[in-house]
C-alpha cells in the first residue's frame, strides 16, 4: 500500500486553522497574564513571614500542580455552574484553567527568583535607608526577574500546549479548528501535521522572543 | 575598662552611638556579652578581634540589620528598640547610617551611578538633577567618575569597593559603618580603597571600622577595641593597645596577627 502525504490537502487546511490561532493565543496570554500576577502573589506569600499565609501559599501550590489541567478545565466549565447557578462561557473558562494552572507553577518561580537574590543585596539597600517594599521593587525584584524569564518561557510554551486540550469543551482553538476540518476533508494526517506545525510557530516565536530579551538583560549582570 | 586612656569623654548625650549592656545572642550562641560602648561624633573608632569574636554583629546590630535582646542602644539620638521591634526609627536611623561591606553588595543591575543614585532619589526624595550632581561629586571624590555609566561586574574589586563608599556617602550619614572593607580585594587593590578611607576620616566623619589592617587602625584610629568571645577586653588609643597591650588575650592575638 502506498503511502502518500497530500501536500496540497495540508495547504489548504491553513486558512481554515488559522481562524483557531486569535482563540489558542487568547486563552494561552490571557490565562497566563492572569497566571503571573497570581504567580507574584503566591510566590511572595510563600515566602511570608506569617506562617498561616505560607500555609495558604503552599496549599494553593500543591492543588494546582498536583492535578491535571484538563480535570481542572473541566471542573470550571461543568462543575462550577452547579455551584455559580449559570454557565460560564468556554473561553473564559479556558483562561480560567490555564491561569490557575500556570499561576501555581509560577509562583514556584517567583520564590526560587526571589530567593535566589543574595542576602547582601537586601541588607545594602535597607541600610541605605530604603523600606522594606522600596529594597524589594528597585533592587531585588528586577534581579529576581531577570533570572525567572527562562523558567517563565518554559511555563509559557507548557501553557500554550495545554489549550489544545481545551477542544473538549468546545472552544475553538486550533485543535478544535482541525478537527471541524477533518470531519468534512477526512484529512487527519495533513491537518494534524499543519495543526503541529502551527504550534511550533507559536512557541518557537515565543522561545525566540525571550532570547532576545535575556540577551538584553544580560548587560547589567 | 581602660577609662583613663579613652581620649573622649563618652556619655550618651554626646555621643552618636551608645550602647549599654548589649546582649545578642543567636539562638543559645551568646555572642555579644554587657557590650558598653560609645562613639563620639568625629571619632574613628578599630574593631579588632579574631574570627568569629562577633565583630560583625557588633556593627550590624548598630543599624539594625541584626536584633539584640537585651542592653539599650542609642544611635544619632534615637532608640533602637531589642527585637527589632523598632518600627519606623528603624528606617529613619538606617538613612542616617552608611555602610561598607565585605563583598561590596552593589546592585549588579544598575549602573555605577544609579548605583549612587537610587537612596538619595527614593528616601531623600531628592531631583534626579540633585542626585546626579552628587553622584558625579562622589564617584570624583572616590576616583571613578569616568567610570560612572558602567556596570558593577564591569570595575576591578577596589573600584566596586569605591563605588559602593560613594553610594553610602550619597546619603550624607553622620555615621559610616565598615565591615572588613578590605578583606576580599586582591592586595593591590587595598590601599585605594583605605586612601579613601583615610580622607574621609580626617574631613571628619564618624567611623566604625571592622578591619584586620593594622597599619590603617595604627594611623587612623582614635580608639582600638578589641573584642574576645563577645566582650570587649581591651581598648584605647591605637598605639597603646598596639605597643602595650595589658591583656593577655590581646597580646596573643597581635602577636598572630603583626607576625604576617
Ligand atoms: N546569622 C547567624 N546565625 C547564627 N550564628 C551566627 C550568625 N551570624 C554570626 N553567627 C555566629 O556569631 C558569632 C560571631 O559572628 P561574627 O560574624 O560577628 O564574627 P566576626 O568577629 O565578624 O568574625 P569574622 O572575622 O570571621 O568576620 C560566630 O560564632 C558566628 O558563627
Ligand atoms: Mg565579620
Amino acid at each position: 500500500m502506498e503511502f502518500v502525504f497530500d501536500w496540497q490537502a495540508a495547504f489548504a487546511s491553513i486558512p481554515h486553522l488559522l481562524t483557531g490561532i486569535p482563540w489558542t493565543l487568547l486563552i494561552s496570554f490571557g490565562g497566563l497574564a492572569i497566571g503571573f500576577i497570581i504567580g507574584i502573589i503566591f510566590g511572595l506569600l510563600r515566602i511570608s513571614p506569617i506562617s498561616w499565609l505560607r500555609w495558604l501559599a503552599t496549599t494553593y501550590i500543591e492543588v494546582f500542580r498536583g492535578t491535571p489541567v484538563l480535570v481542572q478545565v473541566l471542573f470550571i466549565f461543568y462543575g462550577l455552574p452547579q455551584l455559580l447557578g449559570g454557565p460560564i462561557n468556554a473561553v473564559v473558562a479556558g483562561i480560567a484553567a490555564i491561569a490557575v494552572n500556570s499561576g501555581a507553577y509560577i509562583s514556584e518561580i517567583v520564590r526560587g527568583g526571589v530567593q535566589s537574590i543574595e542576602r547582601g543585596q537586601r541588607e545594602a539597600s535597607l541600610s541605605l535607608g530604603l523600606s522594606r517594599t522600596q529594597s524589594f521593587r528597585y533592587v531585588i525584584w528586577p534581579q529576581a526577574f531577570r533570572r525567572m524569564i527562562p523558567a517563565l518561557g518554559n511555563q509559557g510554551i507548557i501553557s500554550i500546549k495545554d489549550t489544545s486540550l481545551f477542544s473538549v469543551i468546545g472552544v475553538g482553538e486550533l485543535v478544535r479548528q482541525g478537527q471541524v476540518y477533518i470531519a468534512t476533508t477526512f484529512n487527519a494526517l495533513e491537518v494534524y501535521f499543519m495543526v503541529a506545525i502551527l504550534y511550533l510557530v507559536i512557541t518557537l516565536s515565543l522561545s525566540l522572543a525571550l532570547r532576545m530579551l535575556e540577551r538584553k538583560g544580560l548587560v547589567g549582570q | 575598662m581602660n577609662d583613663e586612656h579613652s581620649q573622649t569623654p563618652s556619655s550618651p548625650e554626646h555621643s552618636i552611638v551608645s550602647l549599654e549592656k548589649l546582649n545578642k545572642h543567636f539562638g543559645s550562641l551568646h555572642v555579644l556579652k554587657d557590650i558598653d560602648l560609645d562613639v563620639t561624633p568625629g571619632e574613628v573608632l578599630v574593631i579588632i578581634g579574631a574570627s568569629g569574636s562577633g565583630k560583625s554583629t557588633l556593627i550590624r546590630c548598630v543599624n539594625g540589620l541584626e536584633e539584640y535582646q537585651k542592653g539599650r542602644l542609642h544611635v544619632d539620638g534615637k532608640e533602637l528598640l531589642p527585637y527589632g521591634k523598632s518600627g519606623q526609627s528603624l528606617q529613619a536611623i538606617r538613612t542616617e547610617v552608611g555602610m561598607v561591606f565585605q563583598q561590596f553588595n552593589l546592585f549588579p543591575h544598575l549602573t555605577v551611578k544609579a548605583n549612587v543614585t537610587l537612596a538619595p532619589l527614593k528616601v531623600r526624595g531628592m531631583t534626579s538633577q540633585e542626585a546626579d550632581t552628587t553622584a558625579e561629586r562622589l564617584l570624583e571624590r572616590v576616583g571613578i567618575a569616568d567610570q560612572a555609566d558602567k556596570y558593577p561586574t564591569q570595575l576591578s574589586g577596589g573600584q566596586q569597593q569605591r563605588v559602593a563608599i560613594a553610594r553610602a556617602l550619597a546619603m550624607d550619614p553622620r555615621l559610616m559603618l565598615f565591615d572588613e572593607p578590605t578583606s576580599a580585594l586582591d592586595p593591590e587593590m587595598i590601599g585605594e580603597v583605605l586612601d579613601v578611607m583615610r580622607e574621609l576620616a580626617r574631613e571628619g566623619m564618624t567611623m566604625m571600622v571592622v578591619t584586620h589592617e593594622m597599619g590603617f587602625a595604627r594611623e587612623v584610629a582614635d580608639r582600638v577595641i578589641y573584642i574576645h568571645q563577645g566582650e570587649i577586653v581591651e581598648q584605647g588609643p591605637p598605639h597603646e593597645v598596639f605597643d602595650n597591650p595589658r591583656n593577655e588575650r590581646t597580646q596573643n592575638f597581635l602577636s598572630r596577627v603583626l607576625q604576617h
